[in-house]
């Protein structure tokens, strides 16, 4: 149910492309929806990024991976137990780029007996490394369409990502990986009944989302080959605030189609779970360094709360404060 | 009320993964039938002595939780003050991806296959209502979005699944965002609590606390003839007169332990230990009679309460005159201790940087809150050659080392009672690797759960740790789980008897005491608790037959 709503939304946005391209709408789909996007997305994301920034850091909660800093002949684990924050970084960078934490990733089985074994299981972290990685790359591909001349870092990549050198236009790697990485992760939500049993509609619809744009990017380069020159205009256009007039360059449906599920991802992303990609680098488990005991943290909005006085309680137990001799004195 | 037994292990043996036909949205909890796996209410009495909210006499398994006329609003409002007030909670609402990647992590949902144990779901379980709330897209697309109404059975979940999360944060170590349920159980306890509904194995040990100083309730009489009997036992068996200030002003050291190790078993004999090592090198400290509580299950309960019960702590410390606080071994003690005790109750400015006086050792790494833990502190003193200590006099135990969750994942406390083991015994067995140090399992007793009507829960929940402590007995026969938590050494014994049986539990500091030459000692036959120590026995009857002879 939650699957077949998210495949059914992805889909319609695909017919209602086709179908706008295909009635005069190309200014509304080429320019329109995209600058509304752009708008939302920046918006959006710094609001929910204020949102969580304006919620404070009461405590220092660290989640502790490995040995803290301690006495000076104990093998300390900086990169799991953070004591500065350039060790802080260093963990976050790992975090962020490397995904360290599923690196841990295990499975627990339980046979006869009963005997737990448990085996490391890093087809999450690979999968997810690939998609991730795959993505950014594609996206750096992307600025060749906004940017004249092209930089550097663009044909770099390129030149890289082609490095297998079949097809022409060259097939880039990244846009098979991320389709199979793609298939991976939407095959796990299917197939896995743990997964499947806790997936929402908010976590297939981005996938598939994705999928369409990977798959009608596929198309676009190789199958129903597009006017690149054209794609560039209106990129340029669109960046430069001066639209190209899109009737004239006659781009076709299936790209409308491309851009459209890219639009719906951009204005998608704030309001959803994709913002884990700011949320990651604001987690009080991750971004904080594990010196409680030598740095105080600083709550800034204590809460004052009653105690138990010691008079009170002095009063409260005088026989038996009598009884066991104590002075209780204070200065 | 008629009392279940809990489970054969055979039954228990058989856990179902396989999720349920229908939504985890819409399948309730069926209470009366779980019994054994659910704590009780609090008796009324004891949130009103705490002044707690909405305290009310009510009963898990009744249909009706005598709840007060508007308690949606009072939780609806309790969670926009945390969103408000809690970064962690707020981020932990939107980010999860639902990955799945700290599914099977948590010992509860191993034991029990209970989808809702998953971690993801026991958050989402609270993130449903967050989006139906406080979320545009919750509002408008309601179920399809994740989100529902804050219903009596939602909250019923709420009840049944946050007191039966222990808070150990295995869960968060695998998160790709550190996204930490046992915080999420926090605040989800923190709102039950807003309307009243809380147990009685915290409430009741949070009010004593609150009242006496300690969670049993011990009185500053009781408390000084407990450890004045210690002294006297200690000297049974050690031939040993050792002395054990309370209230002894200027003194270096504040010593701070949980309530148990002066009352139960095995606790007492880690007790022991400490006075033991404190005599034999001379240490300045005392007790206090008022701070006779380092745990502190305020934790468990609310961060306030916590608040309240962690600021005597201090207190004491600047009353007595001391330059530093030596904390002994509790695990969730030391989560407030080294987590939150000087937020919430410091600065300590009052106090020195601790430094051993016997080693010269400064402990930079506790220089703001003045509190160094006990295996820090022995692991310098052994380091540094300061115990004579005999390792044989510990050869009659073959011991493995359970890391308790918070000093592991909160502290990073690892290596330190490992060095002690290895040098005060010679058995030291490690159990598998993803059984302990940052991946240790829960004893399935933690965070407040350790009652005795939740001991199907325990015995599930145990299971991985329990397993893993099989494994070592079966394949190198290993007879003592060791550990450095109060609430452990409570749990673990009739975990361990439940799954494995022939193992005992104890503290480092038992193996410490055990191990420690005393001036002046008679020829301790025995261990502390005064069992014979096989070997010496032995040598000591051939001796006799010799000099018979
Ligand atoms: S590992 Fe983290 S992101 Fe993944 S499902 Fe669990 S809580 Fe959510
Ligand atoms: S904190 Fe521990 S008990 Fe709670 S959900 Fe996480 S793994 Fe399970």
């Amino acid at each position: 149910m939650n699957a077949l709503v998210s495949l059914l939304a992805v889909l319609s946005i695909v017919v209602i492309a086709f179908l706008g391209a295909g009635a005069g709408l190309e200014v509304l789909f080429g320019v329109v929806l995209p600058y509304a996007a752009i708008l939302t997305f920046l918006v959006g994301f710094v609001l929910r990024i204020v949102k969580w920034a304006k919620s404070p850091v009461p405590f220092r909660i660290p989640t502790v991976a490995g040995q803290a800093k301690s006495l000076e002949w104990i093998k300390h684990q900086p990169l799991e137990s953070p004591y500065t924050r350039r060790q802080v970084v260093l963990r976050m960078a790992l975090e962020v780029l490397f995904f360290r934490s599923l690196f841990r990733n295990t499975k627990a089985e339980l046979k006869g007996g009963p005997r737990l074994v448990y085996g490391a299981d890093k087809a999450l972290w690979l999968f997810g490394m690939i998609f991730h990685w795959s993505f950014l790359i594609i996206f750096i591909r992307h600025l060749r369409f906004f940017t004249e001349p092209v930089p550097a870092l663009v044909t770099g990549v390129e030149w890289v990502d082609s490095f297998f050198d079949v097809g022409l236009p060259a097939l880039f790697a990244t846009s098979v990986l991320l389709l199979v990485s793609l298939s991976w992760l939407i095959g796990r939500r299917f197939l896995d009944p743990q997964v499947r049993y806790i997936s929402q509609a908010a976590d297939y619809f981005p996938l598939f989302l994705i999928f369409g744009i990977a798959s009608t990017g596929v198309l676009l380069r190789h199958f129903a080959k597009t006017d690149v020159a054209g794609v560039k205009e209106l990129g340029m256009g669109l960046l430069g605030f001066s639209p190209p007039n899109l009737g004239e360059l006659g781009l076709s449906g299936l790209f409308y189609a491309h851009l459209l599920l890219v639009t719906a991802l951009i204005a998608y992303f704030p309001l959803s779970k994709l913002m884990h990609l700011g949320g990651v680098f604001m987690s009080p488990t991750r971004n904080l360094a594990n010196n409680n005991r030598a740095v105080r943290h600083v709550n800034p909005n204590p809460q004052p709360v009653q105690v138990h006085e010691f008079e009170h309680w002095k009063e409260e137990f005088k026989e038996e404060i009598a009884e066991a001799g104590y002075k209780l004195e204070r200065d | 009320m008629a009392e279940d037994p809990t489970p054969t292990r055979e039954e228990l043996s058989r856990v179902e993964y396989a999720p349920p036909a229908k939504t985890w949205m819409d399948t309730g909890v069926d209470i009366p039938n779980r019994r054994g796996n659910w704590c009780y209410a609090s008796d009324a009495k004891h949130p009103e002595y705490l002044g707690q909210p909405n305290a009310h006499d009510w009963a898990p398994q009744n249909e009706d939780w005598n709840l007060p006329e508007n308690w949606q609003r009072i939780i609806l409002d309790g969670m926009k003050e945390r969103l408000e007030k809690y970064r962690s909670f707020r981020l932990f609402m939107d980010i999860c991806v639902r990955c799945g990647a700290c599914a099977d992590k948590c010992h509860f949902y191993l034991g029990t296959g209970d989808p809702k144990n998953m971690p993801v779901l026991r958050a989402e379980l609270l993130r449903s209502v967050y989006k139906r709330y406080f979320t545009k897209a919750g509002r408008m697309f309601g179920k399809l979005a994740g989100a529902r109404d804050l219903t009596i059975d939602v909250l019923k979940e709420w009840y049944y699944y946050f007191y039966q999360c222990t808070e150990c944060r295995r869960c968060s170590v695998f998160c790709p965002y550190g996204i930490d349920t046992a915080d999420v159980t926090m605040i989800g306890r923190e709102l039950l609590n807003l309307v009243g509904i809380n147990i009685g194995w915290i409430m009741e040990p949070a009010a004593n606390c609150y009242r006496t100083g300690n969670h049993l309730g011990v009185r500053p009489n009781t408390f000084k003839d407990n450890l004045d009997f210690a002294a006297e036992d200690l000297e049974d068996i050690t031939g040993v007169h050792v002395d054990v200030p309370i209230d002894r002003k200027g003194a270096e050291v504040l010593v701070v332990v949980p309530s148990a190790d002066y009352f139960a078993n095995p606790h007492y004999f880690t007790f022991l230990g400490y006075l033991a090592l404190f005599h034999e090198i001379g240490l300045d400290y005392t007790f206090s009679p008022f701070a006779t509580e380092g745990g502190n299950f305020g934790l468990f309960l609310s961060h306030d309460m916590m608040k309240r019960l962690n600021a005597k702590i201090y207190f004491e410390a600047r009353r007595l005159g001391v330059k530093w606080i030596l904390g002994a071994e509790c695990g969730h003690m030391w989560r407030v201790l080294h987590q939150y005790m000087d937020t919430m109750n410091g600065p300590a400015d009052f106090l020195e940087t601790p430094k051993s006086p016997v080693t010269g050792t400064v402990f930079t790494n506790a220089k703001a809150t003045s509190t160094v833990h006990i295996t820090e502190f022995t692991a310098d003193l052994i380091r540094h050659d300061k115990l004579d200590l005999d390792k044989s006099r510990n050869d009659h135990l073959k011991v493995t080392f359970h890391d308790s969750c918070n000093p592991a994942r909160a502290v990073g406390l690892l290596d330190e009672p490992r060095y002690i083991m290895k040098k005060v015994l010679n058995n030291f067995i490690e159990m598998p690797e993803n059984t302990i140090r940052e991946q240790t399992f829960c004893c399935g007793g933690g965070s407040g759960l350790g009652s005795d009507e939740n001991m199907e829960a325990r015995m599930r929940g145990g299971l991985p740790r329990a397993n893993a402590v099989k494994y070592v007995k079966d394949e190198y026969g290993v007879n003592t789980l060791a550990c450095i938590c109060a609430i452990d050494k409570a749990v673990l014994p009739p975990l361990i008897d439940y799954w494995v049986g022939g193992v005992e539990v104890a503290g480092i500091h038992e193996f410490v005491g055990n191990a420690l030459m005393m001036k002046g000692q008679n020829e301790r036959l025995t261990d502390l608790r005064n069992e014979p120590i096989p070997h010496l026995q032995k040598r000591e009857a051939e001796e006799e037959v010799k000099s018979d002879a």
